[in-house]
């Protein structure tokens, strides 16, 4: 809060554990998850389409639970574990594709099946879906869209994301196979 | 060999680094920038009185509080009207900040600057702007009506009045056999991108040197506007357009105020600055589109073809026109579609309001357009019991009669003339894919059932890639990798992907060694812009042609240094080798190094090309005449004329008997957009397009009260469709290339919204027996059409005096 004689804000000390990594940051306390993800520890990949919880372009995983990180304050995720869309390529069932990145099964789906355009809402959808699959690693094709349909996409449609989410069960499931193999 | 590039659905470029975090948009730079904020206005319609800071200097982190007195010279004169038009005789802009008065709920009257964003709105609520409300005009018949206005000194809200007459309309329309008036009417929408608009500059105080980022569909165009506004020279300035998070249309329009503030404010601090629009800011602060009235009189015979067609429409413009009368200068003569349509007159009046102004969204007028041509359609072919694709038939403009001059004016001052498509061959794909003939025994089986369905149908003609020009430049580095540069600007067409598979197949190199830059006026200096789905056809076909220039030079320098002809050589994979003799070659890497002299060797690859590295003949200079150094190239492309793509498309609904919920179940498309670069992209840019019809359609409205207030902006309000509102799309394509380009290709990216509403209204009136004239429309209005039908006040189809059950098929 604003001090109202002085002007100055109370900060706080926030440590987060953010893909892996103990983060540490003085906030003050109405600081957004989204603003201190993005601008106090730079992890862009997080993007912010509507500031109230709508799009769903910010979400990001809270303990492995996906939220909306433009409605939590920075502080209330004192530590707890969050995951950006920067963090999904660590996932334990990533692999390096060709171009250099490391990318999750969701990620390389949506890389294949034209899942983005302009890409600004995707690391929601990313996050999202990487959640759901855990819970569902087989949807169908309706159980698909109902798990997206939560997130704002102004340029594909949805059709492609539909089939990402599909094409990204399927690469789990190819991934695990390999791991017992 | 090299497998073919172009024309595959090769995956794309950008997808590695936008799925793992490493996109860069503009409000992930510029970290150590201050922050801009506004005071907007909370009146539709208000003289400013005072502007109260004093609570607000003190708040700790304010470093600058602004308002329009501040602004020196051209900073404080009106914005520029982009796009004059002789018929535009009282166009209007407003200012960066808003001097005297306000005339939409949003305009930017004060700016804050900040250490960051919350500072900033904080400051921004302890200023007080005492205002003076004064009449409000809202909608397009208080517009029309005249009796308020939004300016003193614009009679009757007309910015702009034009006709184009084709043949005399008043004779065959009165002796037409047939006449029908249709009074049509679409609401607004906006084109709500992912991302809102932002700006981030920085001056360079010891050269005197701006170089700002914008969310912009014009890097080019905000550059130049810029360098006028803060009177700098042009190369002094830079602009670049990162990622940027979607357009339709909106970052089109430039300057805006913030473009021209944010820029000022960083050069008078001598600090960066940053403005990221937020959800509210883009609904009251950028612009919308769509809003007309529409009357339309048609004459026709009793075989359905059309004799006189007499349009006059009533578009809103919103507070200012500073993008000109485009869009009602689109609707005017895109709305002919596929379709001869004998005389044709078409009158409209562009209406100021006290409302966000309006500026081209995805489609640009056309979805109006089609919307008066294809309810006219519909509504002959009731009017005579005819199936409704055989009227549309009998109406089309034949392939034999290609091109076909209308013989009006388009959007670029030039001739609306088509140069390419198959409109019957389009019709009988749709009418295979949706099953046409078959739904008369799908609706009875529906109905037996209890349900109510309806099949609709919907073509347009659309005008891409519109000049005047985009250029292309390719640089061969002596690694061999390959740089493309073009002017305009990406917002998800996937650029880097298609531009690069053009450059591969053109030049004989694989994609991964390609790299494609847009929008950075580094660059490419010379550069319009991303609008009418011109991309592809217009940066395409320059780096078409700059990679044939290119593809020429390597020859000639190859030919030269392996002693054979240069008719000989092929390029494969990097490599220029002898046809047939494969082992003679060398890579393009060494043709860079060849192709331009050098004193210093600084790599072993430069050595090669230093003064005593081999033979050379003492008679010639190190570089000839004719040539330059490097191995790169550089051309323009600039056509005539736009080119026309074209598509049909199909829907069946079912709307709920009791509720009046109203379902798509199944969508079709076929879409011809000329020779495909990529098909999976054009593919998702039809899917992206349908979908924002679907919303513009069913769900999308601006709910201003009569006060001027937006009542619905945010995404809470404003229904933008999820995943469970789009229907699953089925397209098909047809390729008929244009003649007027070196790659045979036409537009794509506005192509799949522009017949939704046409083709649903279409639906549901075939699921309902009574005409729709509105869109968008809601289950409330459908029930409400409903009832009025019940009590007479809405008339039956004629086909139902008939059978209720049957299509008639001809």
């Amino acid at each position: 809060m604003t001090d109202a004689t002085t002007g100055a804000e109370t900060l706080h000390d926030v440590t987060v554990t953010v893909n892996g990594v103990r983060r540490s940051a003085a906030v003050p306390a109405r600081r957004l998850l989204s603003d201190f993800l993005r601008h106090d520890l730079e992890l862009t990949g997080t993007h912010v389409g509507c500031e109230h919880g709508v799009c769903g372009a910010c979400t990001v995983l809270v303990d492995g639970a996906p939220m909306r990180s433009c409605l939590m304050f920075a502080v209330t995720a004192q530590d707890h574990e969050v995951t950006t869309v920067e963090g999904l390529c660590s996932a334990p069932d990533a692999r390096v594709a060709p171009t250099g990145e490391s990318m999750n099964p969701v990620q390389q789906a949506f890389a294949e099946c034209h899942g983005l355009q302009c890409g600004f809402c995707t690391p929601g959808f990313l996050t999202t879906v990487t959640a759901y699959l855990e819970e569902n690693p087989s949807p169908t094709s309706e159980q698909a869209r109902e798990a997206i349909s939560g997130n704002l996409c102004r340029c594909t449609g949805y059709q492609n994301i539909v089939k990402s989410v599909l094409r990204a069960a399927d690469i789990r499931t190819e991934r695990a196979a390999e791991e017992l193999s | 060999m090299t497998t073919q590039l172009f024309g595959a659905p090769i995956r794309r470029k950008e997808d590695p680094r936008l799925v793992t975090g490493g996109g860069r948009y503009l409000d992930d730079l510029g970290h150590d920038a201050l922050a801009a904020a506004f005071v907007r206005s909370p009146h539709a319609h208000a003289r400013i009185v005072d502007v109260d800071a004093s609570d607000a200097v003190d708040v700790e982190g304010v470093v600058g509080i602004y308002v329009h007195d501040d602004l020196p010279g051209r900073v404080g004169e009106p914005l520029p009207l982009l796009i004059p038009h002789p018929t535009l005789t009282h166009g209007r802009t407003g200012y960066a900040l808003a001097r005297d008065e306000v005339n939409h709920v949003g305009e930017p009257v004060v700016m804050v600057v900040a250490t960051d964003r919350y500072v900033a709105e904080d400051a921004c609520q302890r200023i007080r702007v005492s205002y003076e409300p004064l009449p409000v005009v809202v909608g397009i018949e208080a517009a029309r009506d005249g009796d308020l206005l939004v300016h003193d000194d614009v009679p009757g809200n007309v910015a702009a009045h034009m006709l184009q007459e084709v043949g005399d309309v008043a004779a065959a329309m009165a002796a037409a056999p047939r006449t029908l008036t249709l009074e049509l009417d679409i609401e607004r929408s906006a084109c709500t991108p992912m991302e809102g608009k932002g700006v981030y500059a920085r001056w360079d105080h010891e050269r005197g040197e701006l170089r700002m980022y914008s969310s912009t569909q014009t890097s080019t165009g905000v550059r130049a506007a810029v360098a006028a506004k803060l009177d700098l020279p042009l190369a002094k300035v830079e602009c670049i357009a990162p990622d940027v998070g979607g357009g339709f249309g909106v970052k089109i329009m430039h300057p805006w105020p913030e473009e021209v503030l944010v820029p000022w404010a960083a050069r008078l601090l001598d600090r960066p600055v940053k403005w990221v629009e937020d959800r509210r800011e883009h609904f009251i602060g950028s612009a919308h589109e769509r809003g007309q009235l529409q009357t339309v009189t048609v004459g026709f015979d009793d075989e359905g073809r059309v004799l006189a067609l007499d349009v006059k429409f009533w578009h809103d413009n919103g507070a200012y026109t500073p993008y000109g009368i485009i869009v009602p200068i689109i609707t005017s003569t895109q709305l002919l579609g596929p379709y001869k349509p004998g005389a044709y007159r078409c009158e409209f009046w562009s209406l100021y309001t006290n409302t966000v102004l309006v500026t081209p969204y995805r489609g640009a007028g056309r979805p109006q357009g089609c919307f008066a041509m294809e309810r006219t359609m519909d509504a002959i072919a009731d009017e005579l019991g005819l199936d409704r694709t055989e009227v549309r038939s009998r109406n089309f403009i034949l392939p034999s009669e290609m091109p076909y001059d209308h013989g009006l004016l388009f959007q670029d001052g030039r001739p609306l003339k088509y140069d390419s498509g198959d409109f019957p061959a389009s019709l009988a794909k749709l009418k295979d894919l949706v099953g046409w003939d078959d739904f008369a025994d799908y609706r009875a089986r529906a109905e037996a059932a209890g349900r109510k369905v309806g099949l609709g149908i919907g073509c347009y003609v659309e005008g891409t890639g519109v000049g005047p020009y985009e250029g292309g430049h390719i640089q061969i580095e002596t690694s061999g990798r390959v740089n493309v540069a073009t002017g305009l600007t990406s917002q998800g067409q996937g650029h880097e992907t298609v531009f690069a598979q053009i450059v591969a197949e053109e030049l004989g190199v694989r994609m991964e060694d390609v790299h494609v830059t847009t929008g950075d006026t580094r660059r490419m200096p010379y550069a319009v812009g991303t609008f009418a789905s011109r991309a592809a056809v217009m940066s395409g076909s320059a780096i078409a042609l700059a990679a044939r220039n290119v593809r020429a030079k390597a020859l000639r320098i190859a030919a030269d240094a392996l002693e054979v002809s240069p008719d000989d050589l092929e390029i494969v994979e990097g490599t220029v080798r002898v046809k047939g003799a494969p082992a003679t070659s060398m890579s393009l890497g060494t043709v860079s190094v060849l192709s331009n002299p050098l004193r210093y060797a600084f790599d072993d690859a430069a050595k090669a090309a230093t003064q005593f590295a081999g033979t050379f003949d003492p008679d010639k200079p190190p570089v000839a005449d004719d040539e330059e150094p490097g191995l790169e190239g550089r051309d323009f492309y600039s056509p005539t004329q736009a080119t026309f793509a074209n598509g049909m498309h199909a829907a069946v609904v079912e709307t709920d008997p009791v509720t009046a919920e109203i379902r798509i179940l199944r969508y079709c498309v076929i879409h011809d957009c000329g020779t495909m670069i990529n098909p999976m992209i054009v593919e998702g840019q039809v899917h992206g397009g349908v979908a924002q019809g679907v919303g513009g359609a069913l769900y999308e409205r601006m709910a201003y009260d009569e006060s001027g207030q937006l009542l619905n902006a945010s995404f809470m309000d404003f229904l933008m469709p999820y995943a469970s509102e789009v229907p699953t799309i089925e397209t098909d394509h047809l390729e008929t290339p244009s003649p007027l380009n070196p790659l045979g290709i036409k537009g794509a990216g506005e192509a799949g919204c522009i017949p939704v509403s046409a083709v649903i209204a279409s639906a549901i009136e075939d699921a309902e027996g009574f005409p729709i004239t509105r869109m968008p429309i809601s289950p409330n209005d459908l029930w409400e059409l409903r009832r009025r039908h019940a009590a007479g006040e809405v008339p039956s189809l004629h086909r139902l005096s008939s059978t209720s059950s049957k299509e008639p098929t001809a």
